[in-house]
């Protein structure tokens, strides 16, 4: 490949890994929210049958 | 993007800067997102201090979270540009350049006021005020290269018009509306994101 070549193709990488590293960040941070909206589900289920959960930990 | 790749690689045409005119169709794209990006930060800030719009603060916000990541490969692109074709990474001299990077420093310091305040509405308020001076400084961006003696930065469009030909243009046009649409499309997601975090913190402490 041309120096000249090898300029644009670094240009057009950047990009590319810049956005890639963007996308992977919200990924994880919309990992992070399934995680934490689960918690909250089990949280209010908890919360809706109080019997349920004493007998759990009874038991 | 794959369009707009497409036409850079095989239809528009190799002028005198040779192929490393190619990197033009992403790096003024790029730059113009990140205007734009600004812009659209500065009119919700503004919408939050003249009407009140709930939500406006956290809009402008991430828009300027787009702006700065847009801002960084233009100056990143331009550099990896300016190497092959002044011989050197930075040309201190060169206006457009140096108002740039004001431009992208001052949005880096929107997020160090912004958080070094506690969240509430004076956070919300003074970034806003904060987003609305940066905006001030955007047309100055733009115009510098019209208002600077040196012409050492190329220049794509000046009063006559576009200064290429009509298929570079078309090509440039897909690239600006590509980068226009992932840009709004990072917009969108990081948003929903943004609110689902803040719906989420709210849901935590009403069933604490």
């Amino acid at each position: 490949m041309s120096t000249e070549g090898k300029y644009v193709a670094a240009v057009y990488l950047v990009v590319f890994v810049v956005l890639l590293g963007y996308v992977l960040i919200i990924a994880l941070k919309l990992q992070r929210l399934q995680q934490e909206m689960a918690e909250l589900v089990e949280l209010a289920r908890k919360r809706d049958k109080p019997e349920e959960r004493k007998a759990v930990a009874v038991g | 993007m794959a369009a707009a790749i497409a036409l850079i690689f095989f239809y528009a045409p190799v002028d005198q800067d040779g192929l490393n005119q190619k990197i033009f169709y992403f790096h003024v794209p790029i730059a113009f997102t990140a205007y734009a990006c600004f812009g659209w930060g500065g009119w919700k800030a503004l919408r939050h201090l003249w009407k009140g719009d709930e939500g406006a603060d956290l809009e402008s916000y991430v828009a300027i979270h787009l702006g700065v990541i847009f801002g960084l490969l233009t100056l990143v692109t331009g550099s990896i540009w300016a190497r092959f074709r002044w011989g050197h990474w930075w040309e201190w001299k060169e206006d457009q350049l140096v108002l740039f990077l004001v431009l992208f420093l001052f949005y880096c310091a929107y997020f160090m006021l912004r958080y070094s305040l506690p969240a509430g509405p004076q956070r919300a308020n003074l970034s806003a005020v904060y987003a609305l001076f940066g905006v001030a400084l955007i047309p100055v961006s733009v115009l510098a290269i019209r208002l600077s003696q040196r012409f050492i930065h190329p220049v794509a469009f000046n009063e006559h018009g576009t200064n290429m030909a009509a298929s570079q243009f078309f090509t440039f046009c897909v690239a600006l509306v590509a980068m226009l649409a992932l840009a709004a499309t990072m917009y969108t997601v990081e948003l929903a994101g943004k609110r689902l975090d803040v719906h989420l913190r709210e849901l935590r402490e009403a069933l604490q």
